[in-house]
């Protein structure tokens, strides 16, 4: 068992948590993930990694329920644990391979959206940590959503963004990118862009039209994690590559992104009548499209 | 009840209609009775060829004696020198090519029914709570396995039982390897058997850490020079889910054998009280013609879709043991052989697989595995509508350990490079076996080499550490 010692909500709908993991927490580097399971019954979900810390040998995820074993998981509290926390899994960053004084030289520029926000952290600490300051941009729908603003504001330039303009800069984080470069004079050299793949999709379009190299970190449907299912294949230029061994990270010019939005929705009804069965209870007579009650 | 020699005893099965549509065991298994009789059929040959036959080298016609006897403690001690997991292994091998295969009574009659034999003494050993024989004495060394399936098993199960410290690193979250994750429920019951099966590795002493995968939570090695290991064995499995790569293949609806079984079989889709999401297509073509493609098959129909089988080759050559392929027609699923897949047609509105384009073969000159190889037949196209593929081609090996461990060489294939006798590697202290040398093979023949590395690690350790009898 893997036991949380801490739990709380970044807002609304986005919840951390601190979770004892030696393993994981002794050789996880930024760019990673994890895949936890509730219980017996869970599904394995992946999760990017938001912090570790090596000596306590505990890892933070950042979660935001989107089916029913995340649903499950946001009534967890300190004291609390999994049956199950593996990894790391997936590639570092390539950002951590590169020589530090080749980093130096180079204009660095974060795009984080969401609950996405979240694993860019451990990569923007890692920088801070070697003498490097990024930029980053932080987008989110409304205030209440922005996440872990006083983390990154000591490890980072950051700029905040809300699509409702409740908060710092109004717009999507394409925008304010487009600001940066175009009305505010910042040069970039490369870009990191993490949060919901439409977004991803569009920075890249943008960052294409600025000729700003950009990599993405993918989170499409995993089973194992490990290379052998195949469930998270994504079409990257000419290549089919597995998000979990090959990846997260990817070059984001190259990323098929509408066939990848189209694979994660595979589920989705599955799910949702799963749901919907679990919820009727009793009362349950067909619908689910499974048990046949409705034929 | 009189016995005729030259007939096979038959086993009582599930009605083909019924089975269809649960997940119980196809086969119900000897009993007593039908074992005795069973048994009395073997000639008990003085140079037995079924034991050349078997990949762990049981002394078959010694405990086939001992159920003769009706002395089934005896028959399970005679299995248990040689194998950790009976009950799965008389369930799962493929009998016809191995024991049975060279079984003397075999040439004028039919070969006694060894892996029905071999089940029904797991069996009852299990429903008698008799468990295999533990070492009498410690001698205090560590050896780390890597992968708890079934090379694993029997490797760290052997070295247990010399006395040795062992623990199996697993990279999911269940013990059982192929046996969990890949081997349907009504062809090897996971809680009744495997679990069982995996107790008694345990009752051996062996600790078992899931969760940890060997490469990325640890390498090889740190578990040599950290964490106190003076020996590894790999038995990692068979790896990467192989695609046709023809278009289409990322619709909605197209999936790995090892993703659908997976979902299915380890995380329990087919119950109501798991969470997991599995696709039920109504119509599902299978591409590929091993026992992997059987299980995948025989799995789909039982969620309720009509399953084809589609394989380039012809029915003679389907690689997959003759008792799936058997039970597979008995259920209702159709083979499409001499026919291979160049696309599959996409609904271009929701992204989903709504058919598949295949081309008919014929076959040609025998290629280099002895097969003779299928050829397409030019502007033989044809379609067949369905809503789900799933991809049952083979694998190709997990880069994951051979890319982080020093000096651990692989071949062309990209398999860990292992001596066939004592499954040492090219690196020190380190051996492997399995599919994770071989490629994707059978669950006996991953014990076979589990086995022979536990006898390799320990005249290794014996050699370099002077260790005692």
């Amino acid at each position: 068992m893997y036991k949380i010692l801490l739990s709380d909500k970044l807002s609304e709908n986005i919840y951390r948590m601190v979770v004892e993991a030696p393993w994981v927490a002794k050789h996880c580097e930024p760019g990673q993930f994890i895949i936890v399971k509730l219980d017996e019954e869970g599904e394995r979900i992946p999760l990017t990694i938001c912090d570790y810390d090596r000596e306590a040998g505990t890892v933070t995820i950042v979660f935001q329920p989107v089916g029913q074993s995340t649903q499950a998981m946001t009534s967890l509290k300190a004291g609390d644990a999994f049956e199950d926390f593996v990894g790391p899994l997936g590639r570092p960053s390539d950002l951590i391979d590169e020589p530090i004084e080749e980093l130096k030289k180079k204009n660095i520029v974060f795009i984080a959206g969401g609950v996405g926000t979240a694993p860019v952290y451990p990569q923007v600490k890692w920088l801070h940590e070697h003498g490097i300051e990024a930029d980053v941009i932080i987008g989110a729908k409304t205030k209440d959503l922005v996440i872990l603003e006083e983390e990154f504001s000591k490890v980072c330039n950051l700029y905040i963004t809300t699509d409702d303009g409740s908060y710092q800069r109004k717009g999507m984080v394409t925008v304010c990118l487009k600001d940066l470069v175009e009305k505010e004079g910042k040069k970039y050299d490369h870009c990191v862009a993490i949060g919901p793949m439409i977004m991803m999709k569009f920075v890249c379009l943008l960052t294409k039209e600025l000729n700003i190299p950009t990599i993405v970190s993918m989170n499409p449907i995993m089973v194992d994690g490990t290379g052998m299912c195949g469930a998270c294949r994504l079409q990257v230029g000419d290549e089919i590559k597995f998000a979990c061994v090959d990846g997260p990270e990817f070059d984001g010019w190259l990323v098929d992104f509408d066939q990848a939005m189209q694979r994660s929705r595979m589920y989705k009804t599955e799910e949702g009548r799963e749901i919907l069965k679990k919820i009727e209870g009793d009362t349950h007579h067909g619908g689910c499209g499974h048990c046949g009650g409705d034929k | 009840m009189a016995v005729d020699v030259l007939k096979k005893i038959p086993v009582r099965e599930q009605d083909p209609h019924v089975r269809a549509t649960n997940f119980e065991e196809v086969c119900y298994g000897y009993n007593q009775e039908e074992a005795v009789n069973e048994a009395s059929r073997c000639l008990h040959c003085k140079n037995a060829k079924c034991v050349q036959g078997c990949p762990v080298s049981i002394n078959i016609p010694d405990f086939v004696g001992h159920v003769k006897e009706g002395d089934f403690a005896a028959a399970f001690a005679v299995i248990g020198e040689s194998s950790a997991l009976p009950a799965v292994c008389g369930r799962v091998c493929p009998q016809e090519s191995q024991c049975e295969g060279k079984c003397i009574r075999g040439i004028k009659g039919e070969a006694v029914s060894i892996g029905k034999l071999e089940r029904f003494v797991a069996d009852w050993a299990r429903e008698n709570g008799i468990k295999p024989a533990k070492a009498e004495k410690l001698n205090g060394h560590k050896v780390a396995v890597i992968g708890a399936g079934p090379a694993g098993l029997t490797c760290a199960g052997d070295l247990a039982k010399k006395g040795y410290d062992v623990t199996i690193f697993e990279a999911l979250h269940k013990a059982g390897g192929v046996l969990s994750y890949g081997i349907p429920e009504f062809r090897l019951p996971k809680s009744a058997v495997v679990d069982k099966e995996i107790e008694n590795v345990k009752s051996l002493g062996v600790k078992i850490e899931t969760n940890v995968v060997i490469g990325k939570s640890v390498t090889i090695d740190e578990l040599l020079e950290e964490e106190g290991y003076e020996a590894v064995f790999i038995g990692s499995g068979a790896g990467l889910p192989m695609f046709m790569n023809i278009p289409g293949e990322s619709a909605l609806g197209v999936f790995s054998a090892n993703e659908y079984l997976t979902r299915n079989n380890l995380m329990k889709a087919y119950r109501e009280d798991y969470y997991t999401p599995i696709h039920r297509g109504k119509k599902v073509a299978v591409v590929g013609g091993g026992n992997v493609a059987m299980d995948a098959a025989r799995t789909a129909l039982r969620l309720g879709a009509e399953v084809h089988i589609i394989y380039r080759r012809s029915e003679a050559e389907l690689p997959a043991r003759a008792e799936e392929v058997h039970h597979a027609k008995e259920e209702g699923v159709i083979f499409d052989t001499l026919c291979n897949p160049v696309e599959i047609l996409v609904d271009e509105e929701t992204g989903w697989a709504k058919g598949i384009k295949c081309i008919r073969m014929e076959l040609g000159e025998p290629d280099a595995s002895g097969r003779r190889r299928p050829v397409p037949i030019e502007g033989s196209e044809f379609d067949i509508e369905v809503d789900t593929v799933i991809m049952s081609l083979g694998t190709s090996p997990n880069p994951l350990i051979s890319s982080t461990t020093v000096g651990l060489d692989i071949n062309k294939r990209k398999c860990i490079i292992a001596d066939e006798e004592n499954g040492q590697t090219s690196k020190e202290a380190v051996f492997a076996g399995g599919d994770a040398v071989t490629g994707a093979a059978t669950v006996i023949l991953a014990m076979g080499a589990g086995k022979a590395a536990a006898k390799g690690i320990d005249k290794f350790m014996k050699d370099k550490y002077g260790i005692e009898e």
